[in-house]
């Protein structure tokens, strides 16, 4: 039993899971009921239930943000940044994150078991949005006992979520930090989702999403992954990291192994993702952020999302081309349009859409600046 | 933290629980003296990352952006007060910064380092360089200042686009001097400025 768990509620502490009655309305018109979400606290809720941060994950991300994966011993993903005198800082934030609506890793999805088949969902899940995963959080919120968030925080489709959270509940969130983001997904997102998408459906194991009892379509699955990789990793990461280098060869094989390093990463990268996704999630989590434009939900006009009472924090690396700093900064011209409170700043990082994840001083001052403020 | 000469000017006449909008804010050293001392809702444009990172990690709220095209989203008349201070020189397009802070703030707040200083001017006229003043710091090549202006360019510049001068203050060092030989015996100036109503 781990440490946190020894507090005397069983709502807070690691590897929580919680089943929901709902019924949670989605955007798509179908409703959710019961809804279950796993998810993880860390530090207390101090008396007045003010003090808590809810940090959203990314599209493959979890809900293990600063503990040890329980299967595989693996660090949690933003360990650097949340924790006991981190940034986002422990001894005076309660931390909440919750695995997404659509995912695979506890929270319902289309693996999870339809309660009116006793089999998994597959393709009868109901297609969710970035909206509905906020709701679902939302409701976490509400088990949990905390009205307001002292901040929201995200980067990639985590700051999709913060900013979705900022829009659809103003009163409840007093900050949100939104890192390697957008207000949208642009035709290039949708396109690089659709070839992802496609290599899933192609797969002969998919077999039209209902291949629990059999084999999954690994590979089709691995191909969405290796594409979906180089978007998140710049022409000048991969140069630095790979160049032209072959694979444990001296010369090129005039065949269709993976002679060069950087085909033998985005390969090993491919496999390694199948042992821990389901292809169906990346089918649901990959749409509902296609789905995504805020804008679109606000009468075209972004700046009609945001009410003045949230102040917001939005970073961007120069060298993302995912989510480019144009995109940040069209979110910075309607905070300024609405009149809310906002900062911005573009760093620099030779690594990409990936930067948000890494290493950064400067990163960590800004946040943890903005939070304390 | 002691504010620069001409910051000290413009927090002591910033009115209690105004909206501020500092354009060139650098690390927020007046933004953070409005905020504390002044009730002011503060906010920040800065175009240098390294002191966007250094504002917002003290807890400001400061953009980083370019004045020459970063104005544009602000609405009309969102704040009390624009404050332009020694700024107005480095932009590629002064008139139209100008007229954005005017735009925005209901008034506007400018500093800036008087090119016609008699230290300038002897510079020029006995050493016949560039001149390299306290104010003006750097060598010509590298100098951010590529709109050198005078007190009297200013004036001028302000009868033609018929904007009011609310009140001015002209510095020497950190002591106050006249009005009437400020263009000669100024080092910076500050000016509040208003939009006329029917300007």
């Amino acid at each position: 039993m781990s440490l946190a768990s020894l507090s005397d509620d069983q709502r807070f502490g690691l590897s929580r899971r919680v089943t929901l009655p709902g019924p949670l309305r989605l955007d798509g018109g179908a409703s959710l009921s019961p809804v279950e979400v796993a998810y993880e606290t860390y530090g207390t809720l101090d008396g007045q239930a003010v003090n808590a941060i809810l940090v959203c994950h990314a599209l493959t991300g979890d809900h293990h943000l600063a503990s040890p994966h329980p299967r595989t011993g693996k660090l949690g993903w933003w360990q650097r940044m949340v924790g006991p005198g981190k940034p986002i800082d422990t001894d005076r934030f309660f931390v909440v994150c919750a695995n997404v609506l659509g995912s695979c890793m506890g929270s319902s999805g289309p693996a999870s078991i339809n309660p009116a088949t006793g089999r998994a969902w597959g393709m009868a899940f109901p297609v969710i949005t970035i909206r509905d995963m906020v709701r679902a959080q939302a409701l976490l919120l509400d088990h949990l006992g905390i009205a307001r968030l002292a901040a929201v925080v995200g980067g990639s489709m985590g700051g999709m979520q913060a900013l979705s959270w900022a829009a659809t509940y103003p009163t409840r969130v007093a900050a949100a930090v939104v890192i390697a983001s957008t207000a949208r997904h642009t035709a290039q997102n949708i396109a690089f989702h659709e070839v992802g998408r496609q290599a899933v459906m192609a797969d002969p194991n998919w077999r039209e999403g209902d291949y629990y009892d059999g084999d999954a379509p690994t590979r089709g699955l691995a191909v969405a992954r290796m594409a979906a990789h180089i978007t998140y990793l710049s022409e000048a990461g991969l140069t630095e990291k790979f160049g032209r280098r072959l694979q444990a060869r001296e010369s090129k094989s005039f065949g269709f192994d993976a002679d060069f390093q950087v085909e033998s990463y985005l390969r090993h990268q491919g496999l390694t993702f199948t042992d821990r996704f389901d292809a169906n999630s990346y089918l649901y989590i990959t749409r509902a952020m296609d789905y995504y434009d805020l804008a679109e939900e606000h009468g075209g006009r972004l700046a009609n999302a945001f009410a003045p009472a949230t102040r917001f924090c939005l970073v961007s690396f120069d060298t993302d081309w995912l989510y480019p700093t144009a995109e940040s900064r069209a979110i910075v011209q309607a905070l300024n349009a609405a009149g809310a409170p906002a900062s911005f700043v573009e760093l620099s990082s030779p690594y990409g859409h990936d930067a948000f994840l890494l290493d950064s001083p400067e990163l960590d001052r800004i946040v943890s600046g903005f939070l304390r403020a | 933290m002691s504010l620069r000469p001409d910051l000290q000017i413009i927090a002591a006449h910033v009115t209690r629980g105004s909206r501020v909008l500092d354009v060139g804010c650098g690390t927020g050293d007046l933004m953070a003296a409005l905020r504390d001392d002044a009730g002011a809702d503060a906010r920040g444009l800065e175009i240098d990352r390294t002191n966007v990172a250094d504002a917002v990690a003290r807890g400001l709220s400061v953009i980083q952006g370019d004045a020459d095209v970063d104005l544009a989203g602000y609405p009309d008349a969102s704040f009390d007060y624009a404050i332009l201070s020694q700024t107005l020189q480095t932009a590629r397009a002064p008139h139209l910064v100008l007229d954005e802070l005017l735009r925005i703030g209901r008034r506007a707040f400018v500093s800036f380092p008087n090119f016609a200083h008699w230290r300038v001017r002897l510079s020029l006229l006995w050493g016949g360089r560039m001149p390299v003043t306290r104010l003006l710091p750097e060598q010509w090549y590298d100098t951010p200042n590529i709109h050198h202006v005078t007190i009297d360019d200013f004036r001028a510049h302000l009868r033609a686009r018929a904007i009011t001068v609310e009140q001015a203050w002209f510095l020497s060092g950190d002591k106050a001097t006249g009005s009437a030989a400020a263009n000669f015996m100024a080092e910076h100036a500050v000016f509040l400025l208003t939009r006329n109503q029917d300007g």
